[in-house]
């Protein structure tokens, strides 16, 4: 048996995750440490799987299978195809960046309990949400998928609720109101999707007997497993309304700008870079692999959403007088672009939704987590309570501005690359739809350029007059995210290559082909 | 005529039969029950002639080796083969010996056991004038408040007689849901109420709080008993028998020898749905299914808290038990005419139990309306009607029972000057000032939340998959609705301990002796265990889900 790669690259941070929360009370500095190693041997353990994937290999690769709950049919399976590798690695590399940024956020303010470990518990959560979401990129049994899929809610349900933004306008006691507020409605808001989801994984099995992805899908795509019209549109639904919950999806959506808002700012990445890609993730895993017919049945619908959320999240995103909402609300845009990139049923619009999803992790990390070293430094996230920012901290400006930019999609920046795709795959086959996205590209100009020009230009004020500039640890947290934006936007042919082959496959789990002519070009 | 079943003895009394025939007793299968009937008896005895000092170590003494011995008795049958292959029925056609029997038997030995540890704990209430006192009355007979009272306090005394109330109520617990005909099933729930009542009766902090919930408990228990006295005559009019068998028999129609006495009743179909009604209804009662649900609440707020955990616990898993028991037994040819009705009994359960929980204010109280939104849970898996509904029904058991204890146990520990805080405002912030209590008391709380890698997700799982497979689809849905909802709540109490703000004059966390801290421990060993490896488990669930017929 072969050393079992993928379980031993989402156990170590989870082994990582208990060892720093025992970590005593006094050795707060020892624990980041801990996390931040544990977070880069992940990281190296990532890069492994990525070395050992062939793209032009099997569908599933590395994978393991182990007997594990007999009575309902559940394995033990993992597996990943050139869409999981790609996320994998996402993973692997923000989450030390997100330590990293992290690094004071949850230094206790009172140090007189012996007990009380928010510093272990911070760290240790992060890792623990690593550990989850690696596996459920990772696995190939439905049931195993599902139970991380839920089981993540705690660990961020505490880092929402637990380790609140410190830059709060109407005192201690409202910051922790609407903290737990925002904590609970995200928890609601996922546990009802997961509930609804859990429903439709009992259906599942009631019809097909096992959680295998594999064995269903093929069984469906032999034709041995019939499911009836109707139960089989029920069941994508219910899987469906947990990831649209997760993605999220106007207008299940609104758990997430009070969630960004509340958290620190690495949490916030965490939620929408890390944890949401889940959802997309697991469309495309999941239902267009489990449900082919319900899911040609259900975009157009789909695609009338997404576009709603593009539209929707920048016009709102343009509206915004915090700093972190408007990040939260341009998410929403960009979640509305994958979504349609996946449901656009063209090889283009998967791949770019594909390399969205890294894109927009990247992008919204390097983005959201210097707005989270400016807000630190102000103590507030009110737009107007910046102003001639770059002349005091140009570098932490042109940090900004260069996130800022990734964002609206310049070209020569990753997103740009991987937006064109989506929009280029959509316009083939739902031209009206296309165009219509378009406007989205054009509100992100609006919104991140005034944001930069509300914060960063004009006269200084003068409670930012002494603001320093970014420090070395801010500097080694922005300067790599800013190299990959730029490789990334020049050269996206390393993740394509990965990528595209399991598209196609993808594609032919649902009987698609990409309408003539083609457009090669965008390649 | 059969001469082996004991109704002979009555429809034959006409006959010029001298021979009464000795009744044939298998004291090696029923041991497990006659072990906790001796060990109560020498409690009383203990309580007789002991000196007072001495009776608190005599009786847990006595308690738990009889509860272990009762445990190792039911293991030696179940490996015995009397689980699956030897199951049959013992003591003239009274008892039955099967797989469900044993599995739940062993449930609630190991349960009892927890929860003796829990009745057992001395160091949580402030030593009374030198005495390390427990969770019960210093003396249940003086008045609350008289000076009887505080001389008894003073003396030190201590209701050890907690523990053979304990232990005959187990032994009731045994019988109920292994009971074969309606009489022993009658006997074994007096059997098991009457000690319960008094023991929520008992309480050594809040005692008119604690007599009031005996009073009721004991009110509603008592009609309850009268709706099931009533149900079983009928049901004894409409076969001419109690045995479960003879009226399966006569529910399916392939009865041939027909009592003269009783043709003008028997098959009259009147009687038999009044009667299997009553009796249903008076086993809802005690699983505290809505609408028999009332007593719920205000009994596990007044009882203390050792006796709610066990009642909570143990109570459930042998009404459950013998609900199994009556309707895959003795009424399998009537699922459709009871299917309907339990449907809608399961859905308003399910709903009822979490819509008002949402509104309490009280820890217990909470707990309470949980339990019965678990009790509707439970109900989906009895609908199913199949052998995967009796396992997934047996498995949930097994893990909600540990749950309820340990979390039962974590109530008593949070404690300010007037003994437990139950009051949940009182609860804010615990997770500051002890993080790992809070922490154990999360877990349990996602375990009832049925969060995946906890026995309760398991036993969820479980019971909607067999409900889905029955065909009640739309019970699954409103099962997965309903645990939406209660989530809200257990989720509010995780905020509550983690998020808030201390209160500065809130309560402490007291120390327990090893004894509350092994029941708590084993709580979060069985939840977490039953959560991420349950395959062994379940196995032998799925090994005890046929009834002996």
């Amino acid at each position: 048996m072969s050393f079992p790669l993928l379980t031993a690259t989402a156990a170590l941070p989870a082994v990582g995750a208990v060892a720093t929360a025992a970590v005593p009370a006094a050795r707060r500095t020892a624990a980041k440490w801990l996390a931040l190693l544990v977070s880069l041997a992940t990281l190296a353990l990532a890069i492994t799987v990525l070395v050992r994937f062939e793209p032009g290999g099997a569908r599933y690769q590395l994978t393991e299978s182990h007997a594990w709950i007999k009575n309902f049919g559940v394995r033990y399976e993992l597996g990943v195809d050139g869409i999981a590798v790609a996320l994998i690695a996402l993973t692997a590399v923000l989450i030390p960046f997100i330590i990293l940024a992290g690094w004071h956020d949850a230094d206790p303010l009172e140090t007189g309990s012996r007990r009380w470990r928010p510093t272990q518990g911070f760290f240790a959560l992060i890792l623990a949400v690593e550990a989850m979401v690696l596996i459920s990129f990772e696995s190939t049994d439905v049931f195993l998928f599902y139970i991380f899929f839920e089981a993540m809610l705690i660990p961020m349900y505490f880092l929402i609720g637990g380790f609140g933004d410190r830059a709060h306008a109407q005192g201690e006691e409202a910051a922790a109101t609407q903290r737990s507020y925002a904590a609970v409605k995200f928890l609601l808001y996922n546990l009802v999707g997961g509930l609804l989801m859990l429903a439709a994984v009992i259906g599942l099995y009631v019809v097909a007997g096992n959680f295998s992805l594999q064995e269903i899908a093929q069984a469906r795509a032999n034709g041995s497993l019939h499911m009836a019209t109707s139960t089989e549109r029920w069941l994508f639904l219910g899987f469906f309304f947990a990831f649209a919950v997760k993605a999220p999806l106007w207008p299940l959506h609104t758990w997430l700008p009070n969630a960004m808002q509340e958290s620190t700012a690495p949490v916030a990445v965490l939620i929408t870079a890390v944890v949401d890609k889940v959802g997309t993730f697991a469309m495309l895993r999941f239902c267009l692999q489990l449900f082919p017919q319900a899911s040609k049945w259900a975009t157009p619908v789909i695609l009338v959403l997404a576009l709603i959320s593009i539209v929707y999240g920048a016009l709102l995103a343009v509206g915004q007088r915090d700093i972190k909402r408007l990040v939260a609300y341009a998410s929403i845009s960009h979640f509305g672009f994958i979504i349609m990139g996946i449901f656009a049923m063209t090889s283009q619009g998967q791949s770019g939704a594909t390399l969205y999803m890294v894109n927009h992790g990247i992008s919204t990390a390097a983005w959201m987590l210097v707005a989270g070293f400016l807000i630190s430094r102000r103590g507030s996230r009110l737009i107007a309570d910046y102003g001639g920012v770059q002349k005091v901290a140009p570098v932490l400006a042109g940090t900004f501005l260069i996130g800022g930019l990734a964002t609206l999609s310049l070209p020569g920046l990753a997103p740009f690359v991987s937006e064109f795709l989506v929009l280029v795959g959509t316009f083939t086959r739902y031209p009206a739809i296309g165009i219509i996205a378009t406007f989205g590209i054009v509100l992100a100009a609006l919104y991140a350029l005034v944001l930069y020009q509300r914060t960063m230009t004009g006269p200084v004020k003068p409670e930012v007059s002494a603001m320093p500039d970014l420090r070395a640890r801010e500097l080694v947290v922005v300067a790599p995210l800013i190299v990959l934006l730029i490789f990334l936007g020049v050269y996206p042919k390393p993740v394509t290559d990965i990528v595209n082959p399991a598209v196609k496959q993808t594609m032919s789990d649902v009987h698609k082909t990409d309408p003539k002519p083609s457009v090669e070009a965008a390649k | 005529m059969s001469t082996t079943a004991v109704h002979s003895l009555w429809t034959t009394a006409a006959d010029p039969i001298a021979k009464i025939p000795a009744p044939k007793i298998e004291y090696g299968q029923l041991s497990p029950t006659l072990i906790v009937v001796g060990a109560a008896l020498i409690g009383v005895l203990i309580e007789a002639f002991l000196p007072r000092k001495s009776r608190y170590y005599a009786q847990v003494f006595v308690s738990v080796v009889a509860l272990c011995a009762a445990f190792a008795a039911v293991v030696a049958l179940a490996a015995d083969g009397y689980g699956t292959t030897k199951a049959h029925i013992a003591a003239m056609g009274a008892i039955a010996v099967d797989g469900p029997a044993l599995f739940l038997q062993g449930t609630i030995l190991l349960a009892g056991l927890v929860g003796l540890f829990t009745f057992a704990e001395r160091r949580l209430d402030p030593a009374a004038h030198g005495n390390r006192v427990d969770s019960f009355a210093a003396q249940a007979a003086s008045v609350p408040g008289s000076d009887s009272e505080k001389a008894a306090v003073k003396a030190g005394f201590t209701t050890t007689e907690a523990f053979p109330l304990l232990l005959f109520a187990i032994a009731g617990m045994l019988v109920f849901p292994s009971a074969n005909d309606l009489l022993t099933l009658f006997v074994a729930l007096e059997v098991f109420s009457l000690p319960l009542y008094l023991l929520c009766a008992l309480a050594r902090r809040k005692r008119l709080m604690s007599q009031e919930a005996a009073v009721k408990y004991f009110l509603l228990g008592a009609f309850a008993s009268a709706f099931t006295l009533f149900g079983i005559a009928l049901l004894y009019g409409y076969a001419g028998s109690v045995s479960y068998a003879r009226i399966a028999q006569v529910v399916d129609g392939t009865v041939t020898n027909v009592d003269p006495a009783l043709a003008n009743t028997m098959g009259n179909d009147a009687l038999l749905l009044l009667g299997s009604a009553l009796i249903v209804m008076g086993l809802l009662f005690k699983v505290g299914a809505v609408p028999f649900h009332m007593w719920t609440p205000d009994v596990y707020q007044g009882a203390p808290t050792p006796v709610t955990g066990f009642m909570a616990a143990a109570t459930k898993v042998a009404a459950f038990g013998a609900l199994l028991r009556l309707l895959y037994v003795v009424l399998p040819g009537m699922r459709w005419d009871w299917r309907p009705v339990m449907w809608a009994v399961a859905i308003i359960t399910m709903l009822g139990g979490a819509i008002i929980a949402i509104t309490q204010t009280d820890i217990k109280r909470l707990l309470a309306y949980s339990s019965i939104a678990h009790a509707g849970f439970i109900l989906a898996g009895v609908i199913a009607t199949s052998k995967d509904g009796v396992s997934s029904v047996l498995f949930y058991l097994a893990g909600y029972s540990f749950v309820t204890i340990g979390a039962f146990a974590v109530v008593t520990l949070v404690r300010d000057a007037g003994g437990e805080a139950t009051h949940l405002s009182k609860w804010a912030g615990l997770g500051r000032r002890s993080p790992l209590v809070a922490a154990v008391f999360a877990v349990f709380l996602l375990a009832f939340a049925g969060i995946p890698l906890t026995s309760g997700f398991a036993g969820k799982f479980a019971v909607f998959k067999a409900a889905a497979d029955g065909g009640a689809a739309p019970l699954v849905v409103v099962g997965v609705i309903s645990s939406a909802i209660a989530a809200f709540f257990y989720i509010r109490v995780i905020v509550l301990m983690f998020f808030s703000e201390p209160r500065p004059e809130g309560p402490t966390v007291a120390v327990p002796s090893p004894l509350t801290t092994a029941a708590i421990a084993v709580g979060v060993a069985v939840t977490l265990v039953l959560g991420v490896a349950p395959q062994y488990f379940l196995d032998l669930a799925s090994q005890a889900g046929v009834f002996v017929r």
